[in-house]
């Protein structure tokens, strides 16, 4: 029975992600015809179907499902790699570490040559060296000192993120900054997803080819590398993999928090705690949940807009406490 | 020719110069106080820890056997384990195939079997009591079939009966022209299963040979610090602390 379930998940899951992201093409204020406006877009016709479809919402959708993918796959490979529940890209300092180095570029313009890949780039090196300075002063997998140098490192950045919002330019550049850190997908491009798109692949499959040592690591590093595996190499793979996904992610989308925490602890069950097996699965429920959640923020009445990243944090939040109670009563 | 042999293996601070062999067929004991580098011998033997000094794997040198291949010769239970998740027994004894890249049914079962622990291949580890996951982690190592077995103290958890059960699984792996090295506390079963003793002291090997030749009082009182009585006349063989 569970390995059925553990057969049927990703087809499942993949069934559900086109089911969501139909429904994403097909909601907004105005009502459009799906297929014919993605149709007419593709084919270049100007019709105002063709133009909302084409150059609004799947743009949106998009972004939603890559971002989400991107924030659930690199929440199942760290808390595999780390062997944390508790790990999660915002917990380990990479979401604030890439929120930084976007936010250095927009203000002060560094990789300028780039054009319009200078976010993104900027996002990446930021949650690399986020991650590769919390991982130095953790020194090991010990999940207690995991999350204590992920709190550093997130404070540091978070710090540094202050700086640069203190002498940011003018008072409005500020209110947009603020606003992008809250993270959201809408009024993106599709030229977003030059950036995304690339990044997201090779992320993916550093992780993906890490699957072997993710099993392993399950009974901790010794045993990992007493079977063979190269758990130095393979563990700066995981950490870059992981660096591009949430780098691209946020330097497109903002800070979209508790994604990549919620949706491995979703799946586990379902595919009998197995950390290799739950990555795929992550990726398609993160991008399933992002897109549902962006929705849902799109369905609430006009006015001030609730952005993306705060409505998964309302609700993740309070799922954070809740782990929190579990492992305490775990070890009480 | 030795299934494994080590010359002036040292680590630093830890283990000074040790040199001993292991011949297929053999089921080699490591005695000594706390400390006294039993770990970390084994650990060097599985090439886990950086040491200076020679390992030989059937005449091969050690270092020049790429890790996937000494990992399908040389296995090693290290004595702190624990699963992050939790997983099934039966998924973490298939683990125990990594260095061969496959998933044996044959070799995972027998390992289940050998290691008594099919009552509960189902269950998930974390609800197992110590003793049992103790079995769980050895049948581990043993889907892996390795020609050397390295195992840290597997019987430290153990009630009476599986203390039995386990050192005959070891003793009889070794006697399928295997080889192993089993760091352990207890010499009355020490004298009791192993062919050879290795007791180390800071560090250093202080004696090698049968049971009759290392369990002497002037050794044990050595390494120890204690007095101890010693019966190997007696079936079983006594050991024990006076």
């Amino acid at each position: 029975m569970a390995r059925l379930i553990e057969r049927c998940l990703t087809p499942l899951l993949l069934a559900t992600l086109l089911l969501v992201a139909s429904l994403s093409l097909g909601f907004g204020s105005a009502p459009v015809a799906v297929l014919e406006g993605l149709g007419g877009w593709l084919q270049g016709e100007p019709s105002e179907a063709a133009l909302i479809i084409g150059e609004i919402r799947l743009p949106r959708t998009l972004l939603a499902l890559i971002v989400g993918a991107a924030l659930g796959l690199s929440g199942a490979a760290l808390q595999g790699l780390l062997r944390n529940p508790l790990a999660e890209p915002g917990l380990v300092g990479a979401s604030q570490g890439a929120a930084l180095g976007a936010a250095t570029v927009f203000y002060f313009g560094v990789f300028a040559s780039l054009g319009t890949l200078a976010t993104a780039v900027a996002g990446l090196i930021g949650a690399g060296a986020a991650l590769l300075f919390m991982l130095l002063l953790a020194g090991s997998g010990r999940p207690a000192l995991v999350i204590m140098a992920g709190l550093a490192i997130s404070t540091v950045a978070g710090a540094a993120l202050a700086v640069v919002l203190n002498f940011a330019p003018n008072p409005y550049a500020m209110q947009e900054l603020v606003f992008w850190l809250m993270g959201s997908v809408s009024n993106r491009g599709l030229d977003s997803l030059i950036v995304l798109l690339p990044a997201f692949i090779i992320g993916s499959a550093l992780i993906l080819s890490q699957r072997r040592l993710l099993a392993a690591l399950s009974l901790g590093e010794q045993v990992a590398e007493s079977m063979g595996q190269s758990v130095k190499k393979g563990s700066r793979i995981i950490v870059l993999g992981s660096a591009c996904l949430v780098g691209s992610a946020v330097s497109v989308a903002g800070s979209i928090g508790f994604v990549g925490l919620l949706v491995p602890h979703m799946l586990r069950p379902f595919v009998a705690h197995r950390p290799e097996k739950v990555l795929i699965p992550a990726a398609l429920l993160g991008a399933i949940l992002v897109c549902l959640a962006d929705i849902a923020v799109r369905g609430m009445p006009l006015g001030r807009e609730l952005k993306l990243g705060v409505l998964t944090s309302l609700i993740g939040a309070p799922f954070f406490v809740w782990l929190v109670w579990k492992e305490r009563k775990r070890w009480l | 020719m030795a299934l494994i042999s080590t010359d002036h293996l040292t680590v630093a601070q830890r283990l000074k110069a040790v040199s001993l062999e292991l011949q297929r067929g053999e089921l080699l004991g490591l005695i000594g106080a706390n400390g006294a580098g039993k770990s970390t011998l084994l650990h060097a033997i599985a090439g886990l820890l950086s040491a200076t000094g020679n390992i030989t794997i059937e005449g091969r040198a050690a270092d020049s056997i790429p890790p996937h291949e000494r990992a399908r010769i040389v296995g090693i239970q290290p004595q702190a384990i624990n699963s992050a998740w939790s997983l099934t027994v039966r998924d973490i004894v298939a683990l125990g195939r990594m260095p061969w890249g496959d998933e044996d049914e044959t070799a995972i079962e027998r390992a289940i079997e050998r290691a008594g622990v099919v009552a509960f291949r189902d269950r998930n580890i974390d609800h197992l009591s110590g003793g049992e996951r103790a079995r769980v982690w050895l049948a581990r190592v043993l889907a892996g079939e390795p020609e050397v077995l390295l195992v840290d103290e597997p019987i430290a958890s153990l009630d009476l009966h599986y203390q039995l059960a386990v050192m005959e699984v070891l003793k009889n792996y070794s006697r399928e022209q295997r080889g192993v090295i089993v760091a352990i506390h207890d010499l009355s079963l020490a004298a009791r299963f192993c062919d050879r003793l290795c007791l180390l002291d800071k560090g250093g090997m202080i004696a090698i040979g049968t049971p009759a030749e290392v369990l002497t009082e002037a050794l044990l009182s050595a390494a120890y610090g204690v007095p101890v009585d010693i019966d190997l006349e007696r079936n079983p063989p006594v050991v024990l602390p006076r």
